[in-house]
C-alpha cells in the first residue's frame, strides 16, 4: 500500500470511491437482486405448497455428495442460468415502436436504484474508510430526489411501447408513484425532526444505544405511524403487489413491459428487486438503526484496527435488509392486488393526512419536552 | 342478484384483521411445506403419475407365457385404426412361419407410429387374438419424428408378457388332432 499513500489525497478519495462503487454494484448488489429473485420464486413456491426452481445443475459443483444436490434443490445455480437465458434470448424491437425511447427506458428504470445505494451507509468503518460511497450531508433529499427519477423509466417505456396495455400501465404508474411520494416524503420528516439533521451517518448514531436498558433506541419504535406510512409507500414505489398496478398482468397483460423481451425486459426486472433492495436498505437505516446492535458495544463505530467488528457491522446491516427483503416478498404471496380507486384513496385521503398528523404530533411533543 | 354489501366496521376498515389473517396463512402454508407435509408437488421424471386401471396408454404388443408373439398378422388392427398409425408387413406367402403351434403367421413388420396415435383402443378392441394392448405409458419422447414409429422388436419388448388363461391356440390344437386335421406347423 505504499505507492497508494504518496498519492495525493485527492486522487485516493477518487480511487478509494471507486473500489467501493465496485465493490458495492458487483460484489453486493447485482448478486442480490439476482438472489432475491430466486428467494421470491423459493419463497412463493413453498407458500403455495410446491417445491420451486430445484434443477440447474453445475457440472462439478453438484457432484459434490450431499451438499451438491442440496444446494441444487435449493435452486442457488437458477440465477445463474436466467442470466444467461436473457443474454441469449432474442432481442425484439417490435416495429411499432418509438426507438430511441423504447431503447432508453429500461436503463432509465434502472439507473435511479443504483444511484441512490450511493448514500447508504451499509457499515461502519473498515480499515480507515467509512462504509458509505457517498456521506452527502443531504443524503435523504439526495435519494428522494433520485428515487422520483425511476418513475420516468417506466412512463417512458408506457409511451415508447406505442400499445394500450403499456401505455395504461405508465400512466397508472405515474399517478401512483407521485401520490405516494408526497406520503413517503412527509414521513420521514417526522424522523428528521428527532434526529435533527439530513446526513444517513447521523441518523444511524441517533438510533445507537438503549431505553429501559432493552428496547432498542431504533426509530421504528419511536415512530410507528411513520414507518408504517413508509413501509406501504416503499412498497408502492418498488410497483410490488398489493400495488403492482403498473404491472397487472391480469389486466394489462404485463402492463409498461409487455413489449419488451431478452435482456430489456430483464432489466425492468432488475430495476424491480434493486429497488426493493435500496428501499429495505432505506428502512434499515432510517427505522431500525442501520448497521448498529444494541448489544456488545456493537452500536459504535469500529476502529481503524477493529477490522471484524467492521465487517461484523456490514453483517448487520445486510441481514437487517434481508428481512425486510423476506416482508416484501411475503406480502406479495399474500395480499389481492388493490383496485386504482382504492389505492388512490388510500394514498391521498388516508396517508397525506396520517403523516401531516404525525408531523404535527411530532413537532408538539418536541416542543414540550424541550420545553 | 344483489349481492348485499356489508358495511366495514373501523377495525375491518384498517385492514390489520385481514393482513393479519393472510399472514397467518401464509405462514402456515410455509412451514407446512417446509417441515411438516412437503410439497404437493410431483416431481415428475423422478415420480411418475400411477394411472388408474383401464386408462389408455400406449398400444404395445405381447408375448404370451411361453415367448412366442401373439400377433398373426391379421391386419384388422391396421384397418380399423381411425388415425392410420398401425403399419403392418405380412410375412408374404414364402415367409416365416409363425413362431408358435396352430399359427398361421405371424407379421414380418409392425409399426405403430405414436405420434399419429390416438389412443382410442380399438385396436386393443378389435384384435381377435389379444395380441395388442393399450398399456399404461402415457410419456412417449422422442428427439426426431423416426424415432417416435415403434417397430415390431421395440413394440414386443414394451410389451412383455401376457399370460393368457385361455390359450385359445391349445384348443385349437386338441380340436383338430381330434378331428384329424392337422395345422400348418405341429
Ligand atoms: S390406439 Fe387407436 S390410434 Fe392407436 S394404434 Fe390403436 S387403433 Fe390406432
Ligand atoms: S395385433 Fe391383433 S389385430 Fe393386429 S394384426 Fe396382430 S393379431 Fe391382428
Amino acid at each position: 500500500m505504499d505507492w497508494f499513500n504518496h498519492l495525493n489525497p485527492d486522487l485516493q478519495f477518487v480511487l478509494l470511491s471507486a473500489v467501493k462503487v465496485l465493490a458495492v454494484l458487483f460484489l453486493a448488489l447485482l448478486p442480490m437482486v439476482a438472489y432475491s429473485v430466486l428467494a421470491e420464486r423459493k419463497i412463493s413456491a413453498w407458500i403455495q405448497d410446491r417445491v420451486g426452481p430445484n434443477r440447474v445443475a453445475l457440472p462439478l459443483l453438484s457432484g459434490i455428495p450431499f451438499l451438491g444436490s442440496f444446494l441444487t434443490r435449493l435452486g442457488i445455480w437458477q440465477p445463474i442460468a436466467d442470466g444467461v437465458k436473457s443474454f441469449l434470448k432474442e432481442d425484439f424491437t417490435p416495429d411499432h415502436v418509438r426507438k430511441i425511447y423504447f431503447w432508453l427506458a429500461p436503463a432509465i428504470t434502472l439507473i435511479p436504484a443504483f444511484l441512490t445505494v450511493a448514500v447508504i451507509p451499509f457499515g461502519s468503518t473498515l480499515g480507515a474508510q467509512k462504509m458509505v460511497i457517498a456521506d452527502l450531508n443531504v443524503g435523504i433529499l439526495y435519494s428522494f430526489g433520485i428515487v422520483s427519477l425511476g418513475v420516468y423509466g417506466i412512463v417512458l417505456a408506457g409511451y415508447a411501447s406505442n400499445s394500450k396495455y403499456p401505455f395504461l400501465g405508465g400512466i397508472r404508474s405515474s399517478a401512483q408513484m407521485i401520490s405516494y411520494e408526497i406520503a413517503m416524503g412527509m414521513s420521514v420528516v417526522s424522523v428528521f425532526m428527532l434526529v435533527g439533521d439530513l446526513n444517513l451517518s447521523k441518523v444511524i448514531e441517533y438510533q445507537a444505544g438503549t431505553t429501559l436498558g432493552f428496547i432498542p433506541n431504533w426509530l421504528v419504535f419511536k415512530q410507528p405511524v411513520a414507518f408504517v406510512i413508509f413501509l406501504v409507500a416503499a412498497f408502492a414505489e418498488t410497483n410490488r403487489l398489493p400495488f403492482d398496478l403498473p404491472e397487472s398482468e391480469t389486466e394489462l397483460v404485463g402492463g409498461y413491459n409487455t413489449e419488451y423481451s431478452s435482456m430489456k425486459f430483464a432489466l425492468f426486472f432488475m430495476g424491480e428487486y434493486a429497488n426493493m433492495i435500496v428501499s429495505s436498505a432505506m428502512m434499515v437505516t432510517l427505522f431500525f438503526g442501520g448497521w448498529t446492535l444494541p448489544f456488545f458495544g456493537l452500536d459504535q463505530r469500529a476502529e481503524s484496527a477493529q477490522w471484524l467488528t467492521g465487517l461484523a457491522h456490514i453483517g448487520i446491516f445486510v441481514a437487517k435488509m434481508l428481512v425486510l427483503m423476506v416482508v416484501f416478498i411475503w406480502v406479495r404471496w399474500m395480499l389481492p392486488r388493490f383496485r386504482y380507486d382504492q389505492l388512490m384513496d388510500l394514498g391521498w385521503r388516508r396517508f397525506i393526512p396520517l403523516a401531516l398528523a404525525n408531523i404535527l404530533a411530532t413537532a408538539v411533543v418536541l416542543f414540550l419536552l424541550n420545553k | 342478484m344483489i349481492v348485499k354489501r356489508e358495511k366495514l366496521n373501523f377495525w375491518e376498515r384498517l385492514y390489520l384483521p385481514a393482513l393479519a389473517g393472510g399472514l397467518k396463512v401464509t405462514a402456515t402454508h410455509l412451514v407446512n411445506t417446509l417441515f411438516k407435509r412437503g410439497a404437493v408437488t410431483m416431481e415428475y421424471p423422478e415420480q411418475k403419475w400411477t394411472v388408474p386401471e383401464g386408462y389408455r396408454g400406449a398400444p404395445y404388443l405381447v408375448k404370451d407365457q411361453d415367448g412366442a408373439t401373439k400377433c398373426v398378422s391379421c391386419q384388422l388392427c391396421e384397418f380399423v385404426c381411425p388415425p392410420k398409425a398401425i403399419k403392418i408387413t405380412p410375412p408374404g406367402l414364402a415367409g416365416q412361419t409363425a413362431d408358435r403351434a396352430n399359427a398361421e403367421k405371424m407379421p414380418l413388420e409392425f409399426e405403430i407410429n405414436m405420434l399419429r396415435c390416438i389412443f382410442c383402443g380399438f385396436c386393443q378392441e378389435v384384435c381377435p387374438e389379444e395380441a395388442i394392448f393399450l398399456m399404461k405409458d402415457y410419456s412417449l419422447t422422442g428427439t426426431n419424428r423416426a424415432e417416435m414409429i415403434y417397430n415390431k422388436e421395440k413394440l414386443l419388448e414394451l410389451g412383455g408378457v401376457h399370460h393368457d388363461q385361455i390359450k385359445k391356440w391349445e384348443h385349437k390344437l386338441d380340436e383338430a388332432k381330434e378331428q384329424e386335421m392337422f395345422p400348418v406347423k405341429d
